[in-house]
């Protein structure tokens, strides 16, 4: 295994099914023929990952850093532990860097060698963060990504790009919209979205939801 | 020679897709199973998430390109699994051929899956050595940018900042080296440290803007002083 042309000299992946629905199925019946893997694990992964993390998490911890000053320095020191007081922890969340957006600085998140994604604070990656497309262009020309996903902005905003190429995730903190003065950490957090915490999106404003 | 995973900065004109899987999470029920089949086989211990990933990059380029994101996963599985030994290629192709066996005792029980998933695999190591670098100091990404165990081997540090100036705005903790544990030739932590470099360094006047920055993760041995 030491030599990586090794591998493309010996891939044994093209002895399964062409049709991909069937090369899952034969890989996890070999899995589970040679008990290798749990078949029930199985099922409790996909459930994990389909109903047990995502955005709502990060949300959560956006919402409060918005109303609670006290976390908000906690959650900018050092948020794995400050997620973890809020039971946010696990596979691909285990080091956490939160960077908050600004009037001066808007951040974005990408990972050009693979898809490295928070995955307790929000969940598997969307499609477009993995496509090719934004892996080559998020660190070339952020700006005419942010036009394609409709985020304006401010005049004096500097882009700062976050590269995941470490085991560290980064979560952005968007910038509290206006208006939402008397809302609580519950009505907050409904305006978090997804891509706003991968710097995509801006924090939707009360009204629009 | 950059992997062909190694695309952070390539030409594209692709404009960015924006459909959303129909249950926001997976596209396909298979893609479910993909991703299910690869986690619970990594949890036998037989393997690393860096040796995941090289064998993912390793794929002949053709392939890595033609082939959908779980696709990919399940082509780095197959050869993990050939190459670990736990199953034979005649098995992938003919499933029922493979002899029906009980459980093994490393195999993660469903009753475990929530903890392991909650608890993942911290990285970070608490190592003695000082530290090169500081916060401030301007420093030079290696170049070339290859693995120096392994010719052609795995590594975290991508072409696109490789002989670049930056400057380092966090020095972090001591992280396992991603180009040795792919290749199972131990953990060796490093300092990590994060290095901001100006678009204007990266793209010269090819530069979307000068006032924007790119900001790595990058390991102690990825760097230089510049």
């Amino acid at each position: 295994m030491s030599s990586p042309n090794d591998s493309e000299q010996h891939s044994h992946h093209h002895v399964l099914p062409t049709e991909p629905a069937l090369r899952a199925a034969a890989l996890e019946a070999v899995l589970v023929r040679k008990g290798l893997v749990d078949p029930s694990a199985l099922d409790r992964i996909i459930d994990h990952y389909r109903n047990r993390v995502g955005p709502r998490h990060g949300a959560k911890v956006v919402a409060k850093c918005w109303v609670d000053r006290e976390f908000r320095e906690a959650l900018l020191a050092n948020a794995t532990t400050a997620i973890k007081r809020l039971d946010i922890s696990g596979r691909q969340g285990e080091h956490v860097i939160a960077v908050e957006n600004t009037p001066e600085v808007h951040n974005l998140v990408v990972c050009t060698l693979c898809s490295c994604y928070p995955w307790p604070l929000l969940g598997l990656p969307p499609g477009w963060y993995k496509s090719h497309a934004y892996r080559s262009r998020a660190v070339r020309e952020p700006r005419g990504i942010l036009a394609e996903f409709g985020v304006e902005l401010l005049p004096k905003q500097r882009v700062r790009v976050w590269d995941s190429t470490s085991e560290i995730r980064y979560l952005v903190v968007p910038m509290r919209p206006a208006g939402t003065e008397g809302m609580d950490e519950t009505e907050l957090a409904e305006l978090v979205s997804r891509d706003s915490m991968i710097g995509a999106s801006l924090a939707e404003s009360p009204g629009v939801t | 020679m950059s992997g062909v995973h190694d695309i952070g900065g390539r030409p594209c004109s692709e404009p960015i897709q924006l459909t959303e899987a129909e249950d926001g999470i997976f596209k396909h029920g298979w893609h479910a199973r993909a991703l299910a089949a690869t986690l619970a086989a990594g949890m036998l211990g037989k393997w690393n998430l860096d040796a995941s990933r090289h064998a993912r990059e390793s794929l002949a380029g053709d392939e890595y390109r033609s082939l959908s994101y779980y696709e990919i996963w399940m082509a780095a599985l197959s050869n993990l699994l050939v190459r670990s030994r736990l199953v034979r290629k005649s098995e992938l192709s003919d499933p029922g051929s493979a002899e029906n066996l009980p459980l093994r005792a490393s195999a993660a029980r469903a009753d475990r899956i929530a903890e392991i998933l909650n608890r993942g695999s911290p990285t970070a190591r608490d190592i003695a050595a000082t530290r090169r670098f500081r916060v401030g100091q301007r420093v030079r990404a290696r170049c070339p940018h290859r693995n120096r165990f392994v010719d052609g081997g795995h590594t975290r540090l991508p072409s696109y900042v490789s002989g670049r100036t930056g400057t380092i705005c966090r020095a972090g903790q001591a992280h396992v080296l991603p180009d040795s544990n792919a290749h199972f030739l131990g953990e060796r932590p490093e300092y990590v440290y994060s290095v901001r470099f100006p678009m204007s360094e990266l793209w010269q006047s090819d530069a979307e803007h000068e006032a924007d920055e790119v900001v790595l993760d990058l390991w102690e041995s990825y760097l230089e002083p510049a």
